[in-house]
């Protein structure tokens, strides 16, 4: 460790201007009870970049992933910002209560860190870490992080196969398979179109018909969803 | 810190050589006072204040299952089953079982209900170890199975004098489904059962979703809006005193 950190000192008194490479562990756990966590994206990336900003309307590539669980588009634009990014560490859903680890992960010189998956069951819910930065140095970090609304889809929480794709309004799965069915649809309206804090599901306790298809018993979560612990080597 | 220490280690052998000396006063003197085979050494000890306050709207907190241990070892985990001492302390609000079946250097058991707005505090002696973590659970008492507290806080760092606190989260023990009907729910808005051995839940431990109540469409539940709860329902200060 010493070692180390004598070599990273020297190095940047080679090289005063350039940001340390780091090394780092990121372990993310999903806090909940009754979310799935869709494939995530683990971003290491530059002062400037951002996968989502509260306040700010989601890009294509955002919505993409909070309505269908889809992250090609975000990876894309990251890579093209040269980021590093981790796809789906957790090789598919996080399930409630899970852990995933990227391991030894070089990040190079970038020291933000952002995350994103889509909670399901929601219209457009995701679990998002928006630039943290990297400590320079070693240790042990816990951070914890909220659901979002993309702000790009009326909540009206029917499930609707085949909804994912942007646009289409829907849940478009809930892998628990514990909801109900024929909904009326809690809202048609999405006030807020910015990225927002999600207000969380209403749900109702009828199997069949009521305004929601899920279960407010099951369904709903109070902030934080996903615990993060960064390790920096 | 090391001089301290010493000091202290001083004053408890002048004690001890103290009352030994009175001792010798008493004895009859046909018997000759035994020579100790051991030098006596005095047990380096810390104490610790912890105060809870109940920071919710109407739910009343179980007494608290309260255990400082050494570091490493969680009582419950995100994902994991809960023990049956944590079930029976999440169900029912008792926390003998849960304080029993965890090994600590001091453990200490609530006696009293803790009411929204009002504060306890507990004083803990511990004796000196390389590291020294706070476990501390609290039933939620007006739901099925949610309680509060933290599990593996580390307070070894704190220095005599100083304080360090956390508004704690709120956990569903996974073990009752959240029914919020009168009859499975202990506290005052229902009066029902609190422990039952069955698990008819996810069986793992995570954050809790909240409870709906009547006032959300929950026409089953003996819950009103007053009831509902966000994260923070405890907060936690522990000082170290000595």
């Amino acid at each position: 460790m010493k070692i180390k950190h004598i070599l990273i000192t020297s190095l940047l008194g080679l090289c005063a201007s350039g940001a340390a490479a780091e090394t780092i562990s990121v372990k993310i756990t999903n806090l909940t009870q009754g979310l799935y966590f869709t494939p995530l994206l683990v971003a290491a990336h530059s002062e400037s970049a951002h996968l989502f900003e509260v306040g700010s309307e989601a890009s294509e590539q955002l919505q993409a992933m909070a309505e269908g669980g889809d992250i090609s588009g975000l990876a894309t634009l990251a890579s093209s910002v040269g980021a590093v990014s981790s796809e789906n560490p957790a090789g598919g859903l996080l399930t409630p209560g899970a852990s995933t680890m990227v391991m030894d992960w070089d990040t190079g010189s970038n020291d933000r860190l952002s995350i994103v998956a889509m909670l399901l069951p929601t219209n457009d819910g995701f679990v998002g870490l928006d630039s943290w930065t990297i400590p320079s140095e070693a240790g042990t970090y816990t951070i914890m992080l909220n659901g979002y609304d993309a702000g790009t889809e009326a909540n009206n929480e029917l499930v609707v196969e085949g909804s994912g794709a942007p646009g289409m309004l829907g849940i478009p799965a809930n892998p628990g398979g514990n909801s109900g069915s024929d909904g009326t649809g809690v809202t048609t309206e999405e006030g807020n179109s910015t990225v927002h804090i999600h207000r969380g599901t209403l749900g109702d306790a009828m199997e069949s018909g009521g305004t929601s298809d899920l279960n407010s018993s099951i369904h709903r979560w109070l902030n934080p969803v996903a615990k993060v612990v960064i390790t920096v080597q | 810190m090391k001089l301290k220490r010493i000091a202290l280690l001083t004053a408890a052998i002048s004690t001890l050589s103290f009352l030994t000396a009175c001792g010798g006063d008493d004895d009859d003197d046909t018997q000759p006072t035994p020579e100790p085979t051991m030098e006596p050494t005095a047990e380096p000890m810390r104490s610790f204040t912890i105060e809870l306050k109940n920071t919710t709207n109407a739910q009343p907190l179980a007494p608290a299952g309260i255990l400082v241990h050494e570091a490493g070892s969680s009582a419950w985990s995100i994902g994991s089953a809960a023990s049956a001492g944590l079930e029976v302390l999440a169900e029912s609000g008792s926390p003998a079982d849960f304080v029993a079946e965890q090994s600590a250097l001091a453990a200490v058991s609530g006696t009293e209900v803790l009411v929204p707005g009002q504060s306890v505090s507990f004083d803990v002696d511990v004796a000196e170890s390389s590291s020294m973590s706070l476990t501390l659970a609290s039933m939620l008492v007006n739901t099925n199975d949610a309680f509060t507290g933290v599990s593996d806080w580390d307070i070894a760092d704190l220095a005599m004098g100083e304080s360090k606190q956390v508004s704690a989260h709120i956990y569903d023990a996974g073990t009752e489904a959240n029914s919020e009907t009168a009859a499975t729910i202990p506290g005052p808005a229902a009066g029902g059962e609190g422990f039952n051995a069955a698990r008819d839940d996810v069986d793992f431990v995570a954050m809790h979703p909240g409870v709906v109540t009547q006032d959300d469409g929950l026409s089953s539940s003996a819950l009103t809006e007053a009831h509902r709860f966000n994260n923070g329902a405890v907060l936690i200060r522990v000082t170290r005193t000595h």
